[in-house]
C-alpha cells in the first residue's frame, strides 16, 4: 500500500503536478509564519536585558543554523534512498538540497558575524561552532562542485549521494574534534556565556521563524526539483504536454 | 588467492613508482619547500618557529599528500588498467586498499622520515620530534584512505583541481587537530596517549570503512 503510493508519488508527472499545487499552499503558510515570526520577534518580544535589541538577529541566525544541519540530513537520507532503491525523485531531492543548504550556512555565518561585532567586538572568533559551520559550508560547496563537474547527471547524483554519506560519518567527528581543538588552544573567554533559559515571549517567535525557514526550504526544494526534473526528462512526453498546456 | 593479488598490486605500484622517480620526489620536494618557506614569511625567531612548527609541518604534509593523491588512479585510468582491475575476480575494495597502501608507502613514509630534519630546523626537541614522527606515521595513512574516496569519485573528470580540495581537505580537519594537539601536548610536557589513541581510532575507522565507498565510486566513475 505504502510502496504503491510511493511509486505513484515518485513518478515524475504526478510529482510535477502535485508539487505545483503544494508550492501554492506552502507559500501561503510561509507568509503567515514569516509575518507572525518577524512581528513577534522584532516588535513584540522584549529586549534582552544584556544585549538590548541586538539579540533580535537570532530570529534569522538560529533558524538558519538549524537549517544548515537539517538540510544536510535531508540530503543524506534522500541520497541513501537514491543509492539503495534507485528512485529518481530521491536523487533529484538530494542534489537540489546542497545549494539551499550552502545558502543557509552562509546566512548563519554572516548573521553570526554581524551579531559578533557589537557583542564580542570582532567579526570572527575561532570558536568551535563558528569553525564547524565554516567547514560545513566547505562541504556543501564541495558537493555542489562535484555535481556540476560530472556531466552524466545520474552518475553525478549518485556520486553526490556517496560523498554526502561519507560526510554523515565525518561531520560528528569533525564537529567534536573542532570543539576539542578550541578548548585546548584558547580558553573559553569570549564565547562562553551561560545560555539563559529563553523567555517564552522570545521563544514563540523563534519557533515561528524556524517553521517559516523550513517552509521556505520545502518551497525552494520543490521549485528546484521541478526545474531539474524538466531538464532531465526534457525528451519525455509528459514534459511536452506540461509545457504545451501552459 | 586474494592476498596474493593484494601483494601483487602493491609490488606493481611500487615498481611503477620507482621507474618514474621524478613523480616520486615531487611531493617530498613540495613538502620540504613549503616548510622552508614559512620562516622566510614569519621571521627567523626560533621561539615563534618552535611554536608554529607542529602546525606548519602538518599542514605541509597534508597538502603534499593531497597533491600526490591525484596520481592514485589517474595513470591506471588512462591506460585502461583500472577497468581490468575492476573486472578481476578479486574484491575491488581489497585492490583499492592495496593501491592506497602503496601510495602511503610512497608518500606518507618518506614524509615521516624527512620530517625530523625539518623539525630540527624549527628547533623542536628530540622528544617532540619523536611524537611528530609518530603522528605522521599514524596520520598519513588516514589522509591517503580518506582522499581516495574523493579521487575515485572524480577519476574520469578532466577538471579535478580546485574542486578536489573542497572535496578532500575538510575531511582532513580531525587528523590535523589531533596530530598537532599531540605534539603541542608533548612540548608542554603533558601525556600524549589520548591524542595518539584518537588518531589510532581514526585510522581504524578509515581503514575499515573507506575502501568500500572508494570501490563503489570507482565502479560508478567507469560505468
Amino acid at each position: 500500500m505504502i510502496m504503491k503510493w510511493l511509486h505513484k508519488f515518485s513518478s515524475p508527472p504526478y510529482f510535477y503536478a502535485l508539487s505545483g499545487k503544494l508550492i501554492k499552499w506552502l507559500s501561503v503558510l510561509l507568509v503567515a509564519f514569516l509575518a507572525a515570526g518577524l512581528y513577534g520577534g522584532l516588535v513584540l518580544a522584549p529586549a534582552d536585558y544584556q544585549q538590548g535589541d541586538s539579540f533580535r538577529i537570532i530570529y534569522v541566525h538560529v533558524p538558519a543554523a538549524w537549517m544548515s544541519l537539517f538540510i544536510y540530513m535531508v540530503m543524506a537520507v534522500s541520497g541513501t534512498i537514491a543509492l539503495v532503491w534507485r528512485i529518481k525523485l530521491a536523487e533529484i531531492v538530494s542534489v537540489c538540497s546542497p545549494p539551499i543548504g550552502a545558502g543557509f550556512t552562509f546566512l548563519a555565518l554572516v548573521t553570526g558575524s554581524i551579531w559578533g561585532k557589537p557583542m564580542w567586538g570582532t567579526w570572527w572568533v575561532w570558536d568551535a561552532r563558528l569553525t564547524s559551520e565554516l567547514i560545513l559550508l566547505f562541504l556543501y560547496l564541495g558537493l555542489i562542485g562535484l555535481y556540476t563537474a560530472i556531466e552524466d547527471k545520474r552518475t553525478a547524483s549518485r556520486s553526490v549521494a556517496i560523498l554526502a554519506l561519507v560526510g554523515v560519518v565525518n561531520i560528528p567527528i569533525i564537529h567534536y574534534s573542532v570543539e576539542w581543538w578550541n578548548t585546548l588552544h584558547q580558553g573559553p573567554t569570549v564565547t562562553k556565556f551561560d545560555k539563559p533559559s529563553i523567555h517564552i515571549d522570545m521563544l514563540i517567535p523563534l519557533l515561528n521563524m524556524a517553521i517559516a525557514f523550513k517552509l521556505y526550504f520545502a518551497i525552494a526544494l520543490l521549485m528546484r526539483s521541478r526545474n531539474e526534473l524538466l531538464q532531465r526528462e526534457q525528451n519525455g512526453r509528459w514534459v511536452e504536454e506540461v509545457l504545451e498546456g501552459k | 588467492m586474494h592476498l596474493r593479488a593484494f601483494g601483487a598490486v602493491i609490488v606493481r605500484d611500487l615498481l611503477l613508482a620507482f621507474r618514474h622517480k621524478s613523480e616520486l620526489v615531487n611531493s617530498i620536494a613540495f613538502f620540504i619547500l613549503v616548510v622552508s618557506l614559512f620562516p622566510l614569511g614569519v621571521g627567523a625567531d626560533i621561539a615563534l618557529l618552535r611554536k608554529i612548527a607542529p602546525g606548519v609541518i602538518w599542514v605541509a604534509a597534508l597538502l603534499a599528500t593531497f597533491l600526490s593523491l591525484d596520481q592514485l588512479f589517474r595513470s591506471d585510468y588512462e591506460d585502461g588498467c583500472l577497468e581490468l582491475i575492476l573486472m578481476s575476480p578479486h574484491p575491488v575494495s581489497l585492490i583499492v586498499l592495496a593501491k592506497i597502501m602503496a601510495h602511503w608507502m610512497l608518500t606518507g613514509v618518506p614524509l615521516t622520515l624527512i620530517a625530523p630534519l625539518l623539525a630540527g630546523m624549527y628547533g623542536l626537541e628530540n622528544s617532540s620530534i619523536a611524537v611528530l614522527m609518530l603522528t605522521l606515521l599514524i596520520g598519513t595513512p588516514i589522509l591517503s584512505l580518506i582522499g581516495a574516496i574523493a579521487i575515485a569519485l572524480t577519476v574520469g573528470l578532466r577538471k579535478g583541481g580546485v574542486m578536489l580540495a573542497l572535496l578532500i581537505l575538510p575531511f582532513y580537519v580531525p587528523v590535523l587537530i589531533f596530530a598537532t594537539a599531540a605534539i603541542d601536548a608533548q612540548i608542554a610536557g603533558f601525556p600524549v596517549s589520548g591524542q595518539i589513541n584518537m588518531l589510532l581510532a581514526l585510522l581504524a575507522l578509515a581503514l575499515t570503512l573507506s575502501p568500500w565507498p572508494t570501490a563503489v565510486a570507482l565502479k560508478m566513475s567507469l560505468s
